[in-house]
């Protein structure tokens, strides 16, 4: 299917696909802003009212970026299976056991407390207001280069899928990067603002299960058109006669990496923006199917577009970018439609985790600065939820901005943004299960990580680098920075909150149990 | 909290750990084998390491459950109900 109507190019179908998905969104946002009650509370935690199965779409959505379809067939086609257990495997069992570990305390401490955020935590355990002070610039300072993941993959997206669309408006005729860029930014501040926290997470729920279903529908159509079996299972045999050895095996991944790749998902225990979303469950029994489910949904976009990257590697590709394998494969063998419904697909990854991030860095410059500052009662829930609205369009045109600026691989600002988060999860879990964690020692902890993270950005000359070996006795072992920065975050703020004075027992009866 | 539900726990944990050792496959590393002739097999035990996940988060979710963490919803759904 070449043309589905006279006269409109694949570019063009393509590109109507995803204004109509995008559309769909904007419908969703207002129609939750019907339900809004008017509170901050509201807004921010809808109410406490998400239950099992949107709290499971909401953290899985929020979770899976535009890594999770483009860069995993991408880095398969690379590297080669071993990503699966580098990067999915492994999620599925780390973050499960965040939510466990850390999730389902936050919740229970959080309804408990009243927090709306993870700085008013960490100021209630550790009795001091300096610690949300320091935290709060280096959270949003981390919350910016995930940002700027979104905002440069979407518009990437948008540009691939409708190269051809308007020959002559840029270099591959399809939309520029930068207005896909901006047209996605204001999509998803538009149904934030509409919506608050209800509003994503309905979208959240409605673009995982987009993007799960087009993964595997694709997954299908393209093991069969590659294939040319009679059957899926005889397509998916033929396609794996030609299999290049290297991408079969862990071959191209040397081991020390593979095990500190491992360190890369605790990072999910210190984002903002999950924090927030597990207050907003309706009961801490909300969180066990997210608990049991996480992992299999991580395996059913992963194998996937894993499989699809190997393949892509033994097939002949003339001059195709590894995070464009995917678009590229589907463009060329499925045509406009499913090309088109892909790019929602996309999109709708990259959507659903922009949206909580959006309204978290809000939450938390009103929350944490504003009526922290100002006072409780100097402003209204309405002019609270409109402070929010201005310091996320704020920090969205700052994103968008270094957008148009930045050279850098999707890939690599991930790996050293979740590695900061990485490193505070020392921080987060002390708070929650060590009485002998003082504030000076969260301190230190998160100060070492500042330190160590920005010594080690540096040396590997901002992201260009992508290789960390550890020299040990004579020996080199290639391993991920995280490890060192984990490690000295650890060591600084043990070492620290046994030389200071410990929490009264009135904070400590607040926090523990027994 | 009986001692069944302490062996339980650490019962739990300790499938956790062997989740996370099992991880590490290093043996397969260079295996070249397909299984069910499509699937390299350091793919397909990392898909078993998924499911396998899956499992002991569910076994988790039934015998490690905090305790208390329930007591605390039936309080404050009572409280507000009183109210």
């Amino acid at each position: 299917m070449s043309l589905l109507i006279a006269g409109v190019n694949d570019g063009q179908v393509r590109l109507l696909i995803i204004l109509i998905y995008l559309g769909l969104l904007l419908f969703l946002g207002f129609f939750a802003s019907r339900l809004f009650r008017g509170t901050k509370n509201d807004y921010l935690l809808a109410s406490h009212s998400i239950g099992p199965f949107l709290l499971l779409m909401s953290l899985f959505g929020t979770t899976m970026t535009a890594f999770a379809l483009v860069g995993s067939s991408g880095e398969a086609y690379k590297k080669g299976i071993g990503v699966y257990g580098m990067l999915a495997s492994s999620s599925g069992i780390i973050h499960s056991l965040c939510f466990f570990v850390i999730g389902i305390k936050i919740y229970r401490l959080g309804r408990k407390n009243g927090y709306q955020t993870q700085i008013q935590f960490f100021r209630d355990r550790l009795e001091s207001d300096l610690v949300g002070l320091v935290l709060f610039p280096i959270l949003v300072g981390l919350i910016i280069p995930y940002l700027l993941i979104g905002v440069m993959a979407g518009g990437g997206v948008i540009s691939v899928m409708t190269s051809g669309a308007f020959p002559g408006l840029s270099e591959n005729g399809g939309v520029p990067a930068w207005l896909g860029s901006l047209v996605i930014c204001v999509v998803v501040l538009t149904y934030v603002f509409f919506g608050g926290m209800r509003g994503t997470a309905w979208a959240n729920a409605f673009q995982t299960t987009v993007f799960m279903a087009l993964g595997v529908v694709t997954f299908v159509l393209l093991a069969n058109k590659l294939g040319k079996g009679d059957t899926i299972v005889q397509s998916l045999r033929n396609l794996s006669l030609d299999l290049d050895l290297s991408k079969s095996t862990r071959s191209d991944i040397t081991q020390t990496q593979f095990l500190t790749y491992m360190f890369i998902p605790l990072s999910i225990g210190m984002f903002p923006h999950l924090f927030q979303h597990w207050l907003t469950a309706k009961n801490a029994k909300s969180f066990k199917l997210p608990i049991v489910l996480h992992p299999i949904f991580i395996m059913i976009v992963w194998v996937p577009c894993v499989l699809i990257g190997v393949w892509g590697s033994s097939l002949d590709l003339p001059n195709v970018k590894p995070n464009n394998v995917l678009a590229y494969l589907v463009n060329t063998q499925i045509g406009p439609v499913m090309g088109g419904l892909l790019s929602a697909g996309i999109l709708a990854a990259i959507m659903s985790s922009l949206d909580s991030q959006f309204l978290c860095i809000g939450s938390m410059f009103t929350n944490d600065i504003v009526t922290h500052y100002a006072g409780k009662d100097r402003f209204s829930d309405r002019a609270q939820i409109w402070i929010a609205r201005m310091f996320v369009i704020a920090i969205v045109a700052i994103t968008f901005v270094l957008s148009l600026n930045l050279d850098r691989s999707v890939f690599t600002m991930a790996i050293w943004c979740f590695s900061g988060f990485a490193a505070l999860f020392p921080v987060v879990f002390a708070a929650l299960y060590w009485r002998r964690l003082t504030a000076a020692g969260a301190l230190a902890g998160i100060l070492t990580m500042l330190g160590t993270w920005v010594y080690l950005f540096y040396q590997s000359e901002w992201g260009a680098d992508t290789e960390f070996v550890l020299d040990f006795f004579g020996k080199d072992f290639p391993i991920m920075p995280v490890v060192a920065i984990f490690i000295c975050t650890s060591v600084s703020m043990v070492s620290t909150s046994l030389m200071t004075r410990p929490p009264g027992d009135a904070t400590l009866a607040k926090f523990f149990d027994d | 909290m009986t001692n069944v539900d302490t062996l339980m726990r650490k019962l739990i944990w300790l499938l956790v750990v062997l989740l996370i050792i099992s991880h590490q496959d290093f043996w397969n590393w260079e295996d070249e084998r397909l299984v069910l002739e499509f699937m390299p097999i350091g793919l397909f035990y990392h898909v078993c390491i998924s499911i396998a996940a899956a499992v002991v988060w569910l076994l988790a979710c039934t015998f490690a459950w905090p305790k208390g963490i329930d007591d605390f919803e039936d309080e404050r759904t009572s409280n507000r109900g009183d109210a």
